[in-house]
């Protein structure tokens, strides 16, 4: 971002990383891919590389509202002070916060999910599916991140997504607003869980692996942590990928 | 004329009574801090007409919503009845509104069929409760009172039906035998099965049709006594609370006011808060919530549609939405109980956080907002949840090791993990 502000430019739309996006492995391919989308159909876009830091959504579930704010008007600084207007963001976590949390906070922008950005592409005739990966027939289930669904009201872009594919969309018995939480939210997922008899993703992957799916589609770098994990618990990591709605997308399109 | 003043002077009294309670209830609820919930007034009352009316969150089990909307429409229009016999008690008429004529023989009629589905539909839902045993009628925070005021609610509802049908079966042999006082008015499709198990001698028959009568009215006036002690206060209450309902998308946590004039000033020290509002973060007590929040808690019928879909709770955790919002409700109970026996200021020494919702509770939390989702009128335990962290990590930083980790990483890192800001650009390198 720092880059083309020195050259005099405005970016069509910034791409908000993520922690996630940013430093863990897996989640950084799913950056890489929405990176890859966004060249692909020639949207000019920035990142803030550096600059960038958490949104405040942890510590805020957590109840620590100081730190939330602390990190949510530091980066609103850094914003406002790039005069962003439209967001997309890899992580519906970061999407929740920025949205609905910083316009309160003097951060107003326009705020997308990835999903969203896919499914407006395909709505606008950018992006299809050719030219890469045939998920023709394959049987795809799609896991709704709560940030993303019962949070913020978004079941259908994603699905929009994987529609294109030709594949066979599958749902789980809990999905959309019904849909069932995969046990990384509300800070859960820097935590070790509460005493029970099942962990939260566990009782998830079981619902999943009803549906005999070849794919568990994700939107949510913390869904794909706890999905994953529960896939490789189940010892079911050649039979099943979990991959997050852009990787799909890009695969599909040879990207 | 005995039975007459006898009437209005028991009405009174039931009404009287109910009205304190009431009130009593509504100051608990003001007890709780301030928020405005007053904008956007035709969205409110779509959301009312909606939810609270229009059942439209019952829907999601097609069973108990079908069974649910004969009880709520047998509620509504059975009222009717009531207002027909709060007037002949007090004027000693009998089916004052028989000048309606066929519409009243139609009224009538429905009244009867309505009392039967709501006759049983209750007992489906006691046989569900005591003989199926669903689970979500189980659970720690349903044993003893709350088991037992399911049941008396249920129970007595059949009884008021019972007398309604007798009533009325008693009352048309009356008229067949063409007894002066009972007028031929009424269509009766359902008592009319009732009417051959009724004894002949019309001595006995007024004697049954009057008691039923006393028996339907005084049940009404008490049950409307018992509603403050029930759940079953939600008949009234959720109405409010879905006007009242958060309008914003559910994953929007409110920002602290308190907190930005803090982070403000510590971001430039020339900033000079507006005001300061003393007190402290977060809730500890019930007091500590807002006005809705406590609304919410009486408001709740403990249904547990909120705990069924918990993930927490699904997989063996403490956490029960239900429970924190019962827990709410009989805090605010005791410490209303305190106002009336020792004065405003009195404290008991105890909290809703640790005496009745316990940390290990409020950490299992996800915040999926699946409970707020599945709640029929609207309750939010949620934020509540988020209330008492907020006091445990503000007030006393009291947190879990790895939040407490957690935190000082995105203070240190501005990452919730332990990599250097200088790193964040990498993933930009291809592996």
């Amino acid at each position: 971002m720092a880059e083309l502000m020195a050259a005099g430019e405005e970016p069509e739309i910034l791409f908000w990383v993520g922690c996630a996006g940013s430093y863990d492995e897996r989640a950084q391919k799913i950056t890489r891919d929405i990176c890859k989308i966004l060249h692909h159909v020639g949207i000019k876009y920035a990142v803030l590389g550096t600059e960038e830091s958490c949104t405040g959504d942890p510590a805020k579930r957590a109840g620590n509202e100081f730190l939330f704010q602390m990190q949510a008007m530091t980066n609103i600084e850094v914003l406002n002070a790039y005069n962003i207007k439209k967001i997309v963001t890899g992580c519906p976590h970061c999407f929740n916060t920025i949205k609905n949390e910083y316009p309160g906070l003097g951060g107003t922008y326009e705020v997308i999910h990835h999903t969203q950005l896919i499914q407006d592409l395909i709505n606008e005739g950018k992006l299809k599916a050719e030219g890469g990966e045939s998920f023709k027939g394959k049987k795809i289930t799609y896991h709704d991140p709560c940030y993303l669904g019962r949070a913020n009201g978004i079941y259908e872009a994603p699905r929009k997504a994987l529609e294109v594919l030709d594949a066979q969309l599958v749902e789980m018995k809990r999905c959309k607003s019904n849909g069932l939480c995969c046990g990384a939210g509300g800070a859960q997922m820097f935590k070790e869980p509460e005493k029970g008899n099942k962990d939260i993703n566990v009782e998830r992957i079981d619902e999943a692996l009803q549906t005999n799916p070849q794919v568990i589609a994700a939107g949510c770098p913390f869904c794909m942590t706890m999905l994953s994990d529960g896939v490789k618990l189940k010892d079911k990591e050649q039979e099943v990928k979990v991959l997050d709605i852009a990787e799909i997308t890009a695969r599909a399109n040879g990207l | 004329m005995v039975a007459q003043i006898l009437f209005l002077v028991l009405t009174l009294a039931a009404i009287a009574l109910f009205t304190i309670n009431l009130r009593k209830i509504i100051r608990n609820i003001r007890l709780g801090k301030a928020v405005n919930r007053n904008d956007q007034p035709a969205k409110r009352w779509i959301t009312m007409l909606r939810v609270a009316f229009g059942q439209s969150k019952m829907v999601v089990r097609p069973i108990p919503a079908f069974l649910h909307f004969f009880v709520y429409i047998g509620f509504v229009i059975i009222n009717i009845e009531v207002l027909e016999i709060m007037i002949d008690g007090i004027f000693g008429t009998h089916r004052i509104f028989n000048g309606l004529g066929g519409l009243y023989n139609f009224l009538i009629a429905s009244f009867e069929i309505l009392a039967l589905t709501v006759w049983v539909s209750c007992a489906i839902f006691l046989i569900r409760r005591n003989v199926l045993k669903l689970k979500r009628f189980s659970g720690v925070e349903m044993k003893s009172w709350p088991k037992s005021d399911a049941n008396y609610i249920l129970i007595t509802e059949i009884l008021l039906m019972s007398a309604f049908l007798l009533m009325n079966a008693a009352d048309a042999k009356l008229q067949s035998l063409g007894v002066g006082h009972y007028v031929q008015a009424g269509a009766f499709p359902v008592s009319q099965y009732l009417i051959n198990l009724l004894p002949s001698t019309e001595s006995a028959l007024v004697i049954i049709e009057r008691s039923c009568w006393w028996f339907h009215i005084i049940g009404i006036l008490a049950f409307l006594n018992y509603l403050p002690y029930s759940k079953h206060f939600h008949i009234l209450f959720a109405f409010p609370n879905t006007y009242f309902s958060n309008l914003e998308p559910k994953g929007e946590f409110t920002n602290m006011a308190s907190v930005t004039n803090e982070v403000k000033a510590m971001l430039d020290p020339s900033f000079v808060p507006a005001e300061s509002e003393p007190g402290k973060f977060g809730a500890k007590d019930v007091t500590d919530l807002t006005w809705v929040n406590l609304m919410n808690a009486y408001t709740c019928t403990e249904c547990g549609r909120c705990t069924s879909v918990c993930p927490a709770n699904i997989t063996g955790k403490l956490l029960s939405p239900r429970k924190i919002m019962m827990d709410t409700r009989d805090r605010i109970t005791e410490v209303g109980q305190n106002i009336d026996k020792h004065g405003a200021e009195h404290q008991d020494g105890k909290s809703l956080l640790d005496d009745y919702i316990s940390r290990e509770e409020i950490w299992a939390c996800t915040s999926c907002n699946a409970c707020t989702e599945a709640c029929p009128v609207n309750i939010d335990p949620l934020q509540i949840i988020v209330e008492l962290r907020r006091y445990a990590v503000m007030e006393e930083s009291q947190a879990p090791a790895s939040i407490n980790a957690m935190m000082g990483n995105i203070e240190n890192n501005q990452a919730p993990w332990k990599y250097s800001p200088a790193d964040r650009f990498n993933w930009a390198q291809e592996s």
